[in-house]
């Protein structure tokens, strides 16, 4: 199956803290046809982004879509708080880079 | 007179965190608006500045920021209102920008008025009371109600203040607002209650608003935008000439730092924004529709942030170039871990590698696990009760990286680079210790206002 790489087809990936507690990830597309097509392909689901960032699904706290900004979002609860001794990333804000690679199935 | 509508400025979308830029600020002061209003915290910032009552924001940065918006609100004789002042919100912080503001206006000369300020920290006696009374108060985001065990474990606390004391200080005749922390969307949503408009407007205007040009395109921080709030909608507009309000991020910026991009929680009520509708008003503005602000049912809940300290912190930075010493890097930071805890053993420390060129960004949610870097950085994090073992504790766990035992090295000299052959003091480290909500009988029962005529 042909595929293409999610950073081919969205214009903003991202993360970001969600409070304290959770980091959140925003998919941002610039037209509807590419937002519906990675909806579509099933490429990113909770399941996906659970296994691609190594964590059990009881640790995406949210998933999903929305429509107004063709954007899909989930977010991932933090083992610590933001900012706890040993916390690499206190703003949460450069964990997206994973999903830049993911394979999206492209007619 | 009720006015048809009320316009409101954003300059920051945290003031002083980085300077306002001043290009798009006048623009927008020029079209006069009728209130000009900013947040100056966040939590993103981490624990340390609230648990050690500290700015993170530089101070000619937060006086720059607030010259600027006090200089346009008082020749135009409008109101200004600042929440969260100095990072934190915290008591100390108020009284900081206070006295910014008291030297400003000596600086400019500005005629008399009125400035209210407001506290919004509260103390842990306080909430101990409410505990012994049989009140909850409730962990958020799956945190267990709060103990007086963490509660002791905080050293600061404050409490996220709604619209409340903004309307109550309107009210009193303030000029000038300058707040505690506070819910960044209040302060807009206030200016909007306060002069008679609908609440699913005034509180998504404060949504949209608080972030200022992160709600415009392109990508462009610390530009200015201005809200109008009707009866009927709001509007949002970019004042950098680059920049516009587009559907896309308009919409895009609902769900911006939050986990839901549909629903914002407020002291008060929730904002439903399932049902908004988005328009492109004009080239640079977007107008919504279809908002609803839900008021709470029962006691008002309010927004707790506690920080306490957990020990004095040391760091050390080693490099290492060698290809088998850094193939074997787990087992060189097993021995350098192993001398820590044989000179520490049974005493309160904690010690973590960031190893920089394998997983120091993201350590466990790292997918990739092959090291294809030629050489790594290792920062050693060393955190004990008191300074001196911290440093020790740093201090071994970085020297012993390059005294570790692997058996074919060939760079038998020592196997790391060391940028300083010591370790560096870095800010005490503090946890997050309470994100939680406490029901009160009266929103303003926290707050303590302060008047003054400058």
């Amino acid at each position: 199956m042909k595929t293409r790489k999610l950073v081919e087809l969205a214009k903003t990936i991202r993360s970001k803290n969600a409070g304290t507690d959770r980091i959140t990830f925003d998919i941002i597309f610039n037209e509807k046809e590419n937002y519906e097509l990675v909806k579509k392909s099933q490429a990113l689901t909770l399941e996906t982004v659970a296994k691609l960032f190594g964590v059990p699904e009881s640790r995406i706290s949210d998933f999903l879509e929305f429509d107004p900004a063709y954007a899909i979002k989930f977010t991932i609860k933090r083992e610590q708080p933001s900012g706890s001794p040993g916390d690499p990333d206190i703003f949460g804000c450069q964990q997206y880079p994973p999903l830049l690679d993911l394979e999206v199935p492209v007619p | 007179m009720k006015k048809d509508q009320v316009r409101i400025l954003c300059p920051n979308g945290h003031m002083g965190f980085a300077p306002t830029k001043e290009e798009s600020f006048w623009i927008g002061a020029d079209t006069k608006p009728d209130y000009y209003c900013c947040d100056s915290g966040s939590d993103d910032i981490g624990p340390n500045p609230l648990g050690s009552d500290t700015s993170v924001s530089p101070y000619e940065w937060q006086k720059h920021d607030l010259e600027l918006m006090l200089l346009a609100a008082r020749k135009q004789g409008v109101p200004m209102l600042i929440g969260s002042s100095g990072d934190t919100g915290t008591n100390s912080r108020v009284d900081l920008y206070v006295q910014i503001i008291r030297d400003l206006a000596k600086k400019h000369r500005l005629l008399p008025f009125k400035l209210v300020s407001f506290y919004s920290e509260v103390e842990k006696s306080y909430l101990k009371r409410k505990m012994e009374n049989g009140d909850t108060v409730d962990g958020l985001e799956d945190r267990s109600d709060l103990t007086m065990e963490e509660l002791e474990k905080t050293d600061r606390i404050v409490a996220l203040a709604g619209v409340h004391p903004f309307i109550r200080a309107l009210e009193m005749g303030a000029d000038v607002v300058i707040g505690g922390r506070s819910s960044d969307a209040a302060i807009f949503a206030a200016a909007a209650l306060f002069e008679g408009f609908p609440e699913n407007h005034a509180y998504y205007a404060g949504k949209v608003l608080e972030c200022a040009s992160f709600c415009a395109e392109p990508y462009m921080a610390k530009e200015t935008v201005i809200g109008t709030v009707t009866s009927e909608d709001v509007k949002v507009t970019a004042m950098h000439p680059e920049q516009r309000c587009t559907i896309a991020s308009v919409a895009g910026h609902a769900m911006y730092e939050r986990s839901n991009a549909f629903f914002e929680y407020f002291a008060g009520g929730t904002l439903d924004m399932t049902r908004c509708r988005y328009e492109q008003f004009d080239e640079r503005t977007t107008r919504v529709t279809g908002q609803i602000f839900i008021p709470t049912k029962g006691k008002i809940k309010v927004k707790l942030e506690g920080s306490g300290k957990i020990g004095e912190r040391f760091i050390g930075i080693v490099g290492i170039r060698d290809p088998y010493t850094i193939q074997n890097i787990d087992k060189v930071i097993d021995w350098a871990r192993s001398q820590v805890e044989e000179r520490f053993k049974g005493q309160i420390y904690q010690l973590f590698y960031h190893i920089y060129g394998k997983n120091g960004v993201m350590g466990a949610l790292e997918p990739i696990k092959e090291i294809k870097s030629h050489e790594l950085c290792i920062v050693t994090e060393g955190i004990a009760p008191t300074k001196d073992v911290a440093e020790e504790v740093a201090l071994i766990g970085s020297r012993q990286i390059f005294y570790a035992r692997l058996p074919e090295v060939k760079g038998t000299a020592g196997t790391a680079a060391f940028l300083v052959d010591s370790v560096l003091p870095a800010p005490p480290a503090y946890m997050w210790t309470m994100n939680h909500v406490m029901p009160v009988n009266d929103p303003l029962e926290f707050i303590r206002f302060n008047e003054f005529t400058i």
